[in-house]
Order: structure tokens, then sequence, then C-alpha cells
């Protein structure tokens, strides 16, 4: 199965990325070259077999752990925006959201 | 004695300076110095002279006031997917370029609890994703056994410094063998911990199920005494954190295993080897120093046994869809809306995402986020990315068949010694089909550790793999020492290691 | 299920996505606070803002709300439900997915039943499900430039999810008026609509009876319930002219404009919507005991639907009272004190649907706030029934007791009701001696009037208790008066 330069356009819009017009054919052809790897897996037979999300699930029963509903976060908005490439006001910048 | 300094590693550094015969400070100055001559290795991305001698001067005053604890003025390095509050974290990326984290990852915290002195952040390929340390945006990274190299990746940075004995440890991570592999690469000891040992707070994110912090040093001790200090349940930040308690293993390191006695020190420990780890494809090179180990293992008294883990080739397809899946989410939020590079020049909101996100990841990253993205879109989810995780269980489950009959599992880590800078640079999937040996314990979440085994082709080091059953980190640092214990090629000392 | 009121032919088809923000007090996957209306970004921490490195913790409090409702609405709670990554990007949307849940929800079927007039309906629900909310987009002050909040980020939400199963606008608001009380009476939401934590999308189809359904749009955030029967309406009547017109409705997302009254399709997105959902790796699996549902099912209240059956049956009040009286847990507390403390449940139920509920939707307080408590209204009731107030009487009394508040807990109500009555002198006579004197009195000075009640004509009656309540001054006993007087009438 591989991909065409349309599907892999798709795929690059769904993830925000651009794909040079001189990079996008060699990186067509490596991930189509991985995905000739990926067609072995279609040799086993999986119909029964649950998949595996958390590796943890093998050795002991898996549960989401709770935590009690306290606020102990204080405001540290300057901390945590100090890296923001545009602020103001206390907000994040950004080119105006269309709705 | 001074020219020791550097040779010590964890656990002598930590007497030494307990026992007040060198401080902190002395150690730390001696460290940066040999950091900053052997720089053109391009081991650290981030050294600040200041930050690191405050904390041996902290070091120092602790031990003045009788602290005692058991990494007082140890010095290591982060990789830098760890996020700290004083040097900057780029996770290798133009991406996060200067980025500083208003907290420090739950390891660094532990390690600097500790008593541990930080010299810097280490180079790696760009967010944990490569093999050889040449997918950083910051430059490569040099083997000290031979500096047109590769270290091995992505932890090529920590491997690199330890190995030229720039620090006495240093801390890695490993998806799908970013610590084993580099470490067999570069001479050394690394291990990967049971998936969930370590907390993943402060790591940056490349795929969640499989990302796990570990130590990389010089001997099985110094992996033990700073795994112990690294791991352990981070139950309020970590939702798939382990809540199980942290053994001790640094004690009972010397000891022989229960029942068997000083000079069979490993009388009763079966070693699984699966056919598969040694079928073709693995050089000749690698196979003979990996049996050299073997075979003084069971001169400690270990038994080899025959196992098969038949689905060890598909753990490369599964791994390449399962990690990109993860990491094309994880990856979601470098977008330049609140950090990170943002473009100088877009048209619009969804311009200005594009042109972030392509100017600040590299090919490599780009080529796993549009992998991923495609395994998990509509149509394809099934086949792939369920496909996958199918094969995932089916492989973890080969494992327990295979821990019925052994007690850990070895075999090399890698099929061949490190390759060239730029031989396979732009052949990713070569690259991919070399992680066979590390990819299936990944996916498992078992425990995985390298050890050097001496030397292969072109005078380049090998490691031996041995890989545990879940928790059981304890038999591997324990057989690994004692193997260190009655061989030399841990303290091997590579050219690089020269200043 | 209900018939469905045409629209020029059309049947009306509605489903309702309904987000109800949870009211805990950390947020569902960090510990920041959601208190509404702090300073930008000071309740967003660096899990809420997706730092490199950090990760989510569950939040107990949501579950436990979640499990609420599920019981509330009479739903199946899944033992075990994941948690799923909702892939897309946006800058309110800081890790560029959003925690939510999709192929195994949390709660799982269910179902609401409300009237509209005297009809009883019941709307399927399909699921509800825990998620987080995203920051918000604010763009007034910049120029060409949105600015981001994110305190909102991160704040559970409980999504719920009906079956098409709506006929017509009036049905829908209903519905949400419903659910809303559900979610407002077993506290797991404030139910604030201005403040957002009860938003509504209504998904709007029209189908000929009998044909498949149609094409469906969404209106999306509707915050108030009068914008959502306005707004469907004219969604409902803008795709008949479309279809009239020989045009296919296209599926899009839409939003409605209380300014102008219409709804219009919001810029369609190019991706459209392939989330990429897949088991959050973040998160292992939520398992919820049976302990702990029984745990929460003991602890739930009574529920309004339940509590205003048992008062039809108990209190022989009709379905209608019952409804209105229980739209919050204060009023039914309210209604089933005083009822039981005077006997009358009728009186109480008139009484707060007339003075009480006029009085606390003119002064916009709730009945938390009434000055007059539930026992001093049942004495008040009592005084009427023991014959002391006429009903006229007793408004006047319950005027000045709204205006003088509650006298403490020293002060019995009945005294504090007799404090009024004597203070403004308007205890009833209701002494049959003093009673007939006063008719005696009319009687002789009323001949005329007397006669022609002998003669036939009941006004003459009237004229007659118009006198003796004119000499009482007002202060006797009607029923008194009339019984007294038709005796003595009756019997020369």
């Amino acid at each position: 199965m591989s991909l065409s330069m349309q599907e892999l356009e798709r795929i690059a819009q769904l993830a925000r990325l651009r794909l040079e017009p001189q990079e996008a054919p060699r990186m067509l052809d490596q991930i189509n070259g991985f995905f000739e790897l990926v067609e072995r897996m279609n040799a086993v037979d999986t119909q029964n077999v649950e998949p595996l999300a958390h590796p943890a699930a093998v050795m002991r029963d898996v549960a989401l752990r709770l935590r009690a509903d306290v606020v102990s976060e204080p405001n540290a908005r300057e901390l945590n925006m100090q890296n923001a490439p545009a602020a103001d006001g206390g907000l994040f910048l950004v080119p105006k959201v269309i709705e | 004695m001074s020219q020791d300094i550097h040779d010590w590693g964890v656990a002598e550094t930590a007497s030494q300076i307990a026992a007040k015969h060198v401080s902190a400070v002395e150690v730390a100055q001696h460290m940066l110095q040999r950091s900053q001559q052997l720089a053109d290795n391009g081991a650290f991305l981030s050294l600040q002279v200041e930050s690191t001698l405050a904390q041996a001067r902290a070091a120092d005053a602790q031990i003045e006031s009788g602290a005692k604890l058991p990494l007082l003025g140890v010095p290591i390095a982060h990789k830098d997917v760890f996020v700290t509050r004083d040097w900057p974290t780029t996770a290798g990326s133009r991406m996060l370029s200067g980025y500083m984290s208003p907290f420090d990852a739950s390891v660094v915290q532990r390690l600097a609890e500790q008593g541990v002195v930080t010299l810097g952040k280490t180079n790696c390929d760009e967010f944990a994703m490569g093999s050889a340390n040449e997918n950083s945006a910051y430059g490569v990274a040099r083997n000290p056994w031979d500096a047109s190299r590769v270290p091995g990746g992505s932890s090529g940075g920590s491997a690199v410094a330890v190995a030229a004995r720039m620090v006495a440890g240093a801390t890695g991570t490993d998806t799908g063998g970013s610590i084993r592999q580099p470490a067999a690469f570069c001479g050394i000891t690394g291990i990967k911990p049971t998936y969930g040992r370590c907390s993943r707070y402060g790591m940056v994110a490349y795929a969640s199920s499989l990302d796990q912090a570990g130590p990389m040093a010089r001997s099985a001790e110094d992996c033990a005494w700073l795994l112990e200090a690294m791991m352990g349940p981070d139950l309020d930040r970590d939702s798939t954190s382990l809540d199980v308690p942290v053994p001790s293993l640094r004690a009972h390191l010397e000891d022989p295993r229960e029942g068997a006695d000083v000079q069979k020190p490993l009388q009763g420990l079966r070693i699984g080897l699966p056919k598969e780890f040694f079928a073709e494809g693995c050089r000749a090179d690698v196979l003979s120093a990996v049996k050299a180990g073997l075979a003084e293992l069971e001169k400690l008294g270990a038994t080899l046994v025959d196992v098969s883990l038949p689905l060890t080739e598909l753990a490369i397809p599964a791994y390449y869809i399962i990690a990109p899946a993860e990491a094309s989410s994880n990856l979601s939020r470098f977008d330049g809306v609140r950090y990170g590079h943002r473009a100088d020049h877009f048209e619009d909101l969804v311009d200005m995402y594009v042109q972030s996100r392509s100017q600040g990841f590299g090919p490599e990253v780009q080529r796993r986020i549009l992998t991923g993205t495609y395994v998990l879109s509509h149509g394809y989810y099934d086949a792939y990315y369920l496909k996958a995780q199918r094969i995932r269980r089916l492989i973890a489950q080969d494992f327990q068949k295979a821990f019925a009959t052994c007690d850990v599992i070895a075999g090399p880590v890698a099929p061949t010694v490190a390759w060239a800078l730029g031989e396979k640079s732009n052949d990713p999937v070569s690259q991919y089909l070399a992680d066979i040996f590390t990819l299936p314990a990944s996916l498992s979440g078992l425990p995985g550790m390298s050890v050097p085994v001496g030397l292969g082709e072109h005078g380049l080091p090998v490691g031996l793999q041995l890989i545990g059953n879940y928790l059981d980190e304890r038999t591997l640092l324990h057989t690994a020492h004692h193997l260190q214990a009655v061989t030399d090629w841990h303290l091997q000392q590579p050219q690089g290691a020269k200043v | 299920m209900s018939e469905s009121p045409l629209v020029q032919g059309y049947e009306v088809v509605i489903g309702f996505e309904t987000h109800a923000q949870l009211s805990t007090q950390s947020k569902i996957f960090s510990r920041a606070a959601i208190a509404f209306g702090a300073e930008p970004n000071t309740q967003a921490c660096a899990v809420d803002m997706a730092l490199p490195g950090v990760l989510p913790v569950m939040n107990r409090a949501a579950v436990e709300r979640a499990i609420q409702f599920g019981l509330a609405v009479g739903s199946h709670i899944s033992p075990v439900s994941v948690f799923a990554r909702k892939n897309y990007f946006y800058p309110d949307l800081p890790k560029g997915y959003q925690i939510s849940q999709f192929e195994t929800p949390v709660v799982q079927g269910g179902e609401v039943a409300f009237y509209v007039g005297d009809r009883l309906h019941k709307v399927r629900l399909v699921r509800a499900h825990l998620e987080e909310d995203a920051g918000k987009s604010l763009h007034e002050n910049f120029e060409s430039m949105s600015g981001i909040d994110l305190n909102r980020a991160g704040t559970p939400l409980l999504e719920i999810v009906t079956e098409p199963d709506m006929r017509s606008s009036q049905e829908a608001v209903a519905y949400a008026k419903e659910l809303h009380k559900i979610v407002t009476w077993i506290g797991i939401c404030d139910g604030n609509m201005q403040e957002g934590n009860f938003r509504c999308d209504a998904n709007v189809s029209v189908r000929r009876p009998g044909q498949a359904l149609g094409t469906r749009r969404e209106i999306k955030n509707l915050n108030s319930f009068r914008n959502m029967q306005q707004a469907i309406d004219y969604e409902v009547s803008w795709q008949i002219d479309q279809l009239e017109d020989g045009h296919a409705i296209e599926q899009a997302t839409v939003l409605f404009n209380p300014d102008t009254g219409e709804t219009r399709a919001m810029r369609s997105k190019e991706d459209s919507a392939d989330y990429r959902y897949f088991p959050d790796p973040d998160l292992p699996p939520l398992v919820i005991e049976p302990e702990w549902v029984s745990e929460v099912q003991a602890a739930l209240p009574e529920l309004p639907r339940a509590m205003a059956q048992r008062w039809v049956e108990e209190y022989a009040i009709p379905e209608y009272d019952a409804t209105t009286l229980t739209q919050s847990q204060e009023m039914g507390a309210y209604f089933e004190s005083a009822a039981r403390a005077c006997g009358q449940a009728k009186a109480v139920s008139n009484w707060m649907m007339g003075e009480l509920l006029r009085r606390l939707n003119a002064q916009e307080i709730e009945i938390q706030q009434a000055p007059v408590g539930a026992l001093v209204l049942a004495a008040l009731i009592q005084r009427i029934t023991d014959g002391t107030l006429s009903n006229n009487a007793a408004r006047q009394v319950f005027d000045v007791l709204w205006q003088q508040g509650p006298q403490g807990p020293q002060s019995e109500p009945l005294s504090q009701v007799d404090a009024v009555i004597e203070a403004k002198g308007l205890k009833q006579v209701s002494d049959t001696g003093a009673i007939e004197a006063m008719i005696d009195e009319v009687l002789a000075a009323n001949v005329d009037n007397v006669a022609q009640y002998k003669a036939g004509k009941e006004k003459a009656f009237n004229a007659l208790v118009g006198q003796v309540m004119k000499l009482a001054k007002g202060k006797a006993n009607p029923q008194v008066v009339n019984a007294l007087l038709k005796k003595k009438l009756d019997a020369d």
C-alpha cells in the first residue's frame, strides 16, 4: 500500500507541515519505502488479539489513578508565559482567529 | 590525583567527595575544563559554568554540614529532552531554541535531591528521533572511539559525555533503543528500566507509551546508583508511573545469586538466547564479541538456553507505526503560539502554524509526524495503528513465553558497530532496520541494558544486551556487575577521552 | 415518542449536544482553579499551557459527577472507559488535541423526561462523556491579532448527547430546561449560562414525513433558552426555504447571531474533521467499581421528576404546579416543609406559584433569599384556615412579613404572623355571636334587599353580605357571614 503525492499533501495539511516541492518526492519515497516494511505485519493473524495500549497491562491491571479535587497550582503567569513569542496584557497573541 | 577525577565514575566520585579527599567544586571545575577542551565532540548543547559551580558550592556546603546524600557532588549531565529551570531545553530542535522551562523534570529533581551537580544538557537527535545523533539541529556528536563515526542515538550526546569522561554519568531516554544503542556504540553501560519505573513528567514527549528515562555511565554499579535515585512512583504528576516501591539496586550487587557461591556467583541464572537475535543480519564481529561476553557469563555459572522470539522482525514496522503515531500527536503542541519557534513572516493563522512548524522541525521529525498522522487517519487506523498494537501484544506475549525457561534474555544490541557519519543519513529505513534488537523490549515495556563486551571492527565497541522481565532491573544490574568484576571491557578508554 | 407538529409540511428533527461544565474546584487534568472571571492566564498552569514535558492526572470529582449524572438519567455507567485524543489545531487548544472520550464513554444511554404543555416527552440519551474544555480567543482590542486566554483550558466538561428524538423547537427548549434542572439539582453543574457553563449545540434537519433523515446542520454554542428557540426556528425555516427552492442542504456548522436572529454557516474547515482519535497513552483506562456506583446512588437526592410525581400523588396538587415547584432543590424543600407544617398543600402551592414567585422574579433573588421562610408561610396559611384571616387580609400580612424579613430563630412562625395581624389589626371576626349581631343590624336596615332575596334575586344576597362586611370594616370572616346570613334569611 503506498501513498500518492496527493495523499501526502492532505496529510501534510492535517499536520500543518509544508512540503517543499523539491523535497516532497524524496519524502514520499522514504515514507513509501517504510510502508513496504509495514506490509509484513499482514502476515500475522491478529484477529483475536487485543491491542496493547499500555505496556504495563501485560504485568498487572492498569487503572487510571484519580487525584483529590484540590487546587494547588497558584498563579504563575509570568513564568509560564516567559517563552511566549507574542503576548500582551497577559494574553498570548496570534493572528486573528476567524470563525 | 586530579588526572584521575574524570575516571572515577559515579560511586567513586561520591565516596571521594564524601571523604573530603576532594571538593565538589574541584570536581566540577575539572570536568568543566575537560568539557570545554573536548567540545569538538559535540556532546553538550548547553554548558553554563556559573550554574554548575553554584550547584557544586551548594554540594560542598552540604558536605560541610554533614549531609549524607548518596550522590553529593557527582558531576552528571542531562539529555536535552529533560526540562530544566536553569539550563535551556531544546530537545535537539530549532523548535525549542532557547526555551526555558519554568519547572524541572521529575527525574532532574530527584537526582538534584540526591546531590548531583549538573554540568549541562547533552546533544541528542531531535525530539529523540534517531539512531545516530545526526538529526540534531545543533550539529552531530562524535564517537570518542572514532571521531568520524556516529555515537548512536538518540542519546548520543550523553553517551559521548560519559565515554569521553566529561561526566561521571548522564541521563538518557530510551524509546526504541536510544539508551542501549548509543551505550553499545560508545562502549559504556546504560539501562532502560521497565516502562513506568521513572517518571515521564518533564521529559519532552516523543512516544508516550514507549519513552523511559534511564542512566548511562561506565559501569553497572554506577548505573545502579543513578537509577535508584531516578526511579520511583510519581503518582501526582504522571498517570503512567508505576505505583511500586523502589528496590535497593545498589545493595548486594557484590553478592552471589541466592544459592550460588563466590566462585560461581551467577549459578542458577538462566540466560535465554533468542535464535532470531543470532540470525544473519548480525555482523560477525558483533556476534563474536557478544559470544565472548556470554562465555564469561557461563564461567560465572550462568546457563545458556535457547529461546525464540518469533515476531522479532515485526517489531520494526510495529514500532515505526506506534511511535510516530504518538509523536505526531505529542508534537502538535509545537505551534508557535505559547512558546517555541514562531516564523517571522506568515499570511494568517494557518500559515503561521505551517511556517513555524516546517521551519522548526527537521526532516526526520517531519517524516515521522507525517507517517504518524497517516496511520491514525480515518480509514487507516485499524489497518495500521490497531494492527501494530496487536502485534505489540503478541511480542510481549512471546517474551513471557520465553521467560518461562529463562531469567534474562541476552543478545546483541545492534547488528553492527557504529557506522560512519553521513553514511546512513539519507537512508532512514536502513537505520530503522538496525533497531531490530532493541525494539522488542521497548514495545513490551521490559527493562533492557547494554554492557560493553569488547571491540569489533575498526576498533569500535560492541554491546551485549540483557533484557529482564518486568520490574527486574536488579537481575540485569547484578549480572552485568559480576561480568564487569571479571572483565575490563568497560574500563577501556577511547582516544576521544584524552584531552 | 411525540407526534410531530409539521412546519410547512416538513417534520423537524432535532438532537442536542450539551456541554455542562462540572462544578469541581480544580481542572479535570490539572490542579489549577476554575473560578470564573480571573485575569487572563492566571488560572492556567504548566499542564494547561501544554508546556513541554507535562502530563495529565485525572480529577476524581469530575468522574464522580459523571456517575451522578448517569444515575440521575437512568443510564449505564461503564465499568471501564477510555480517554482518547481528538487531534486538531486551534490556538485555544494548547496541546493540539483535546482529551475526550470516543469509543467508550463513561455514561451510556439514559433518558430525560419532561412535559410540554400536558404531554409527557422522553428524549433518549446516546451517551455522556468527560472531556476538557478549550481556552478562549478574544478578538477585541488587538487589531489584526487575537488574544488567547487559557484559564478555561482544562475545565472539566460533561458532553451529553441525545438521539435525534425532538420534533419541535419548543420540545428542544423544554428538553434543555429539564436537563439544566437535572444537572443543577444534583449539584454537578452551576448552570450559569451567561458564564458559559451550560452550552448547547442543536443538530437540526427537516424532512417530509416518512422519508429518510435530512442532512443536518449544527447550531453551536446556544447559551440561552430564548436563543435556542429563535435559532432553531430560524434554521428550520431557512432549511425549508432552501429545499423548496430546490437546493440541497449541505452539512455545516452554524452560529446564531442574537442581534439579527439568523443562523450563518461558519467558514467550512478543509480538513472536514479527521480527528484521528486514538486512546491517550498518557491515561490508563478509567475503572469504576460497582461499590463506587452504589455509594453515589445512595447519596443521590430525590430527583425533580420523581419528587413532582410523588407530590401529585401525596398532596394532590396539579402536575403543572409540581413541575414548577421542583425547579430547584431549595424550592422543593420549601414547598414540602410548608405543606407538611400546615397540611394545606394546595394552598401552599397557590401562594408559592403566585405571591412568592412573583416577588422572587421581580427582585431577581433565589428562594433561599426569600424574606418569608417556609414555616412562616405555613403559619400564615394556618391562620387563614382557622378563620383568623381572610384571603385579602392574608395578602397584607404577607406584604408586611416580606418587608420585615426573618425575625430570628427564637421567634415562632405563628407568633411572627400573629404579631403582624395584631399590629395591623387585621384579625378577622369569626365569633358567631358578634357576626349575628351585625347581621341583625344589617337585615333591619336593608329590608328591601331582604325582600328581593326572598323574591329569588341572588344578587340581593351578595349586597347584604357586602353590607355586613362594610359594617365589620372588612374583618368579618366571609364564610361565617355567608353561612349565618343564609341561615337567618332562610329561617324566616
